[in-house]
């Protein structure tokens, strides 16, 4: 007999045997839950109603006929239907969220609190106006805090999130060229910019062209110089850029963008990295949106509301939005609007949104703000530059940097996937993180480096979280350097393995219907 | 600092590890002329959570709230009672403290909501698709015009005067940069709804025609005649609601043949909150679902089969197709949709339609008794839960000689289009399930005192 060629496989038990598929589909605490279609009925209600006072409908014979489709659940149904739901959920709340761009910082909950004040959270906007004085004078001294912090002329604080912020801005910058008989036609934004600045400058009418980076991730200044001209109304620029590096250059930038006859806008997406340090205004920047869901914490609510007040030069304030607050000599508060803009802002480019924008976010931006004071903010972008450096220079050796040789970042540290071997980018990376208990970084942006993760700590995190963060990442990178397999299944304790989005792409099912379901079932 | 983790020596420890002697060599980038030395001269310094919460509050006793008040304040924005289990939802950290879904694995909550209040709001207005949320009714009725001038390739959209004027403000803000033509005329304190004016407007070059449903003035207009003329004429019918209570009564925009709804969702589970964060609705037909908009989620299988939510057509997003991208919009307004998405949970076919049949009999009952007080006539012949008055004064100072007395009578039309021309009498009086019978009487007894 010749030796054993096949060995012996043992069989893969532990002392408690492996543990099979479960009766509900459930995982313990991870719990599966249905759609409400699946669940409610349209003659179930969590809400009792008086009955109405009998009289006959003036409804114009307009009555409804047909079944609108609506399940309806009581309310323990309700709080327990969502309650699972949330727990599918990643958030701040749980866990180091560093997606780069995007500040997700603490929410304080004395911010939640004096939002819900009802003297905030229940009045009209359309008030009389000696009625709701307290909440003109919270605009008025969030202007106030904005404009200081800036260092600008004007705020505009009606736009909804950063990019109604960034309309905002291009809408002055063309009513001020218009006013000067020079409309032009070309905005100038660098390729590393978000989405939404070539974006918003298309909404508004104007032909966009890139602007070229410098190999070390800022704008080359002198290729700028040779595309300014009379055509070019405003160059949109992102200072701390979206790679994590401050413009050494912006005054001449924008210098040289004013000799040209254009303005300067600046995406105030990453203000946190410098608040309470830097003034935009000292920059020579025009327009500014400053994203309260970012640097002043407002909640990001699973995508909103966000809140996008624009800073504004003197030569832009005149044409601002209305309606806008207005403090007067006898103490008074007041909100221009349509009725008296003629006189008191006559060149406004109009109202952007109804109403007076996301008072809901001011109560709690100036909460914030008042909590931090001038001495805090400063600490805030502080400490947020700091950790961003602490992880990039922890895990430099293991991940490409592509501008680390070049200095320090700012509030967010970019990496690459360069070195990754055959069939590995950086997905794996983020999936795999999402294992380790973390939402990933943000992945192929900006799209000047090649599979980039963009990884934004912020200061709310403590040096413990960091070093935690730093070793789950490193040992991600780590595998995927090394061509770990596994990595390309993650995640594996997810409440949902990777989707297929092709498939969600290509047959797009966005909203439930009985018929399909019944099909699927069958 | 209450909310920074580090402490001083975690500070020069991390210096240390990084290779640095101090922050400051971290902030070598900004030019030192941009630098500041310290603190922002002139501005406060750190407060106390009780010092804030403080300063706070007394900015907050200075309103008068609706809660306080007989109020009946809607175009817009309307008071309903919202359920509690509603705000107790929207503030578990998993829901407030998260982000835009990009990572589905782990967003599976925010998804399947998303996915849920897409289906509310295509059943409510009888689309067939509905996106994630917009900022607010009146930036979504903006955008819908846009979608109709790339389906169409026209550029003249015609407005019903009974659009909300801020919305019309808005509409004329954005067609003023981007060369989109606006026929627009201004209301008339009749019953009538200016079908006919739109009616004889659409022609071959027009786009769409926006109509708001119940209108400004509270009016409600037959949308099918509108919707087959447009059809007809290659152009779009866009309806726009503003109180989406009113769909729990009325036939919904898309049962009459409107390609597009927009509106704004503040009365399902988002308070008045002196005008946002609101949530814009936004549903269309299936065909024309690539041209929208915003953000959809829509349903897939993970690696193991299993359902599961995706944000999908992107390909229409800024941060995919940047200057080709249908809309520049990013943030939506998430935890709103959250907040409508829950209360229209727990009000069910039942509760929607018994909310909307209260809202209207209510009104109806207090249209009649206001129209009895001497001075006040009712313009309106049709209304759900708002109406206007012709009062024999000019409205806006009766509205703030009543606020004065502790009454939010309604929006004086003053307010809203300065131009006076015949408006300035007109009253817009809103009455929900939160209107009492005394408020109704208080409201009655006051009109009396200041209209004699």
């Amino acid at each position: 007999m010749s030796i054993n060629q096949s060995g012996w496989k043992p069989e893969m038990t532990t002392e408690h045997g492996t543990a099979g598929a479960t009766f509900t589909g459930n995982r313990a605490l991870m719990l599966e839950e249905p759609l409400i279609f699946e669940i409610g009925s349209t003659e179930t209600t969590g809400v009792e109603c008086a009955a109405p006072p009998k009289a006959a409908d003036r409804l114009g014979g307009l009555a409804r006929s047909r079944p609108i489709g609506l399940p309806g659940l009581s309310e323990p149904e309700t709080v327990r239907h969502y309650t699972r739901l949330s727990r599918q959920n990643y958030a701040i709340d749980l866990g180091l969220f560093p997606l780069g761009s995007c500040t997700m910082k603490h929410n304080p909950r004395l911010n939640e609190k004096v939002a819900r004040m009802p003297g905030f959270a229940d009045i009209h906007p359309l008030q009389p106006q000696e009625t709701v004085q307290g909440a003109i004078e919270v605009i008025n001294q969030l202007s106030w805090w904005l404009i200081e912090l800036t260092g600008m002329y004007g705020v505009a604080m009606s736009p909804k999130a950063g990019a109604h912020g960034e309309l905002c801005g291009l809408l002055c910058i063309r009513s001020a060229l218009e006013a000067r008989g020079d409309p032009r036609s070309v905005v100038l934004v660098p390729e590393s910019a978000h989405g939404t600045n070539p974006a918003t400058a298309a909404f508004c009418g104007y032909k966009v062209e890139d602007i070229p980076a410098t190999a070390e991730g800022r704008v080359d200044l002198d290729a700028l110089k040779r595309r300014l001209g009379p055509d070019v109304a405003a160059v949109m620029i992102t200072n701390p850029n979206t790679c994590g590096l401050f413009e050494r250059d912006m005054k001449a930038i924008s210098d040289a963008v004013h000799a040209a006859g254009a303005f300067v806008y600046c995406d105030g997406a990453n203000f946190n990295a410098i608040v309470g340090r830097v003034r935009p205004g000292d920059l020579g920047i025009d327009a500014m949106h400053i994203n309260l869901h970012k640097t002043f914490s407002t909640p990001h609510g699973g995508g909103g509301p966000g809140s996008g007040p624009v800073v504004l030069s003197e030569a832009l304030s005149p044409y601002g939005p209305i309606p806008y607050s207005a403090r007067y000599a006898d103490g008074h508060f007041r909100m221009v609007e349509e009725e008296t803009a003629g006189e008191e802002h006559p060149d406004t480019f109009g109202r952007m949104t109804a109403f007076h924008g996301q008072m809901g976010m001011f109560t709690r931006a100036l909460t914030y703000i008042l909590s931090h004071g001038a001495d805090g903010l400063r600490q805030v972008a502080e400490d947020a530059v700091l950790n961003a450096n602490y992880v990039l220079r922890a895990l430099e050796d293991v991940l490409d940097a592509p501008f680390g040789p070049s200095g320090p970042c700012m509030h967010e540290a970019l990496f690459s996937d360069e070195g990754f071997p055959e069939g590995f980018s950086t997905l794996d990376v983020a999936k795999g993180l999402i294992d380790e208990g973390y939402h990933p970084m943000t992945m192929y942006f900006p799209l000047v480096v090649h599979g980039a993760m963009l990884v934004e700590p912020t200061e709310t995190e403590s040096k413990a979280a960091l070093d935690q963060f730093i070793g789950a990442l490193r040992s991600v990178a780590e595998r995927a350097k090394a061509g770990d397999a596994a990595l390309k299944g993650a995640p594996y304790f997810a409440p949902r393995r990777r989707l297929d989005e092709t498939l969600a792409a290509r047959k797009p099912v966005l909203v439930w219907r009985e018929d399909e379901a019944a099909e699927a079932a069958e | 600092m209450r909310y920074l983790p580090l402490t001083p020596d975690d500070r020069s420890a991390m210096l240390g590890s990084i290779g640095v002697k101090s922050i400051d060599d971290l902030f070598v980038d900004v030019p030192a002329a941009a630098q500041l030395a310290g603190p922002i001269a002139g501005l406060p310094m750190h407060a106390s959570e009780l010092a804030v919460e403080r300063h706070m509050a007394a900015l907050a006793r200075k309103n008068l709230t609706a809660g306080e008040a007989p109020f009946f304040l809607g175009c817009g924005a309307y008071k309903h009672h919202v359920p509690a289990s509603v705000d107790h939802i929207i503030q578990r950290g998993e829901f407030l403290t998260a982000y835009t879904p990009y990572q589905p694995e782990i967003a599976q909550g925010t998804l399947q909501m998303l996915f849920e209040f897409q289906t509310q709001v295509a059943r409510l207005t009888g689309c067939d698709v509905a996106n994630a949320s917009m900022y607010d009714g009146s930036t979504a009725c903006w955008e819908a015009i846009v979608m109709a001038r790339r389906i169409t390739k026209r550029g003249k959209a015609i407005l019903s005067d009974g659009l909300h004027p801020h919305y019309v403000s808005v509409a004329r803000t954005m067609a003023k940069f981007t060369g989109d033509v606006l026929d627009l005329s201004l209301p008339t304190l009749v019953p009538e709804t200016d079908a006919e004016r739109l009616l004889g407007a659409i022609d071959g070059e027009t786009s769409c025609v926006v109509v708001q449903y119940p209108d400004i003035l509270g009016r409600i207009g037959d949308l099918s005649e509108i919707a087959a003329r447009a059809h007809e004429k290659g152009a779009l019918l866009i309806a726009v609601v503003t109180e989406p209570v009113a769909l729990g009564a009325l036939k919904s925009p898309g049962e009459m043949g409107a390609d597009i709804v927009v509106g704004e969702g503040q009365s399902i589970g988002v308070g008045l909150q002196f005008g946002g964060p609101y949530v814009g609705l936004f549903a269309c037909q299936e065909k024309f679902v690539r041209q929208m908009p915003g953000r959809l989620c829509g349903e897939t299988v993970d690696a193991e089969g299993k359902r599961g939510f995706v944000l999908t057509l992107s390909t229409r997003e800024q941060h995919i197709r940047r200057e080709k991208a249908t809309s520049n919009i990013c943030t939506n307004s998430g935890l709103c949709a959250l907040a409508f998405s829950i209360h229209m949970t727990l009000l069910g076919e039942r509760g929607l339609r018994d909310l909307a049949a209260l809202n209207h009999g209510l009104a109806v009952d207090a249209a009649e008794r206001l129209a009895a007080v001497p001075g006040v006539e009712l313009v309106n012949d049709s209304f759900f839960n708002e109406f206007t008055l012709r009062l024999s004064k000019e409205a806006r100072p009766v509205v703030r000689d009543l606020a004065d007395k502790g009454i939010l009578a309604g929006v004086s039309l003053g307010r809203l289009y300065p131009d006076g021309e015949g408006r300035e009498n007109g009253l817009v009086v809103a009455v929900t399930e939160t209107s009492t019978h005394e408020d109704v009487d208080a409201l009655c007894a006051g009109l009396k005192e200041v209209l004699a």
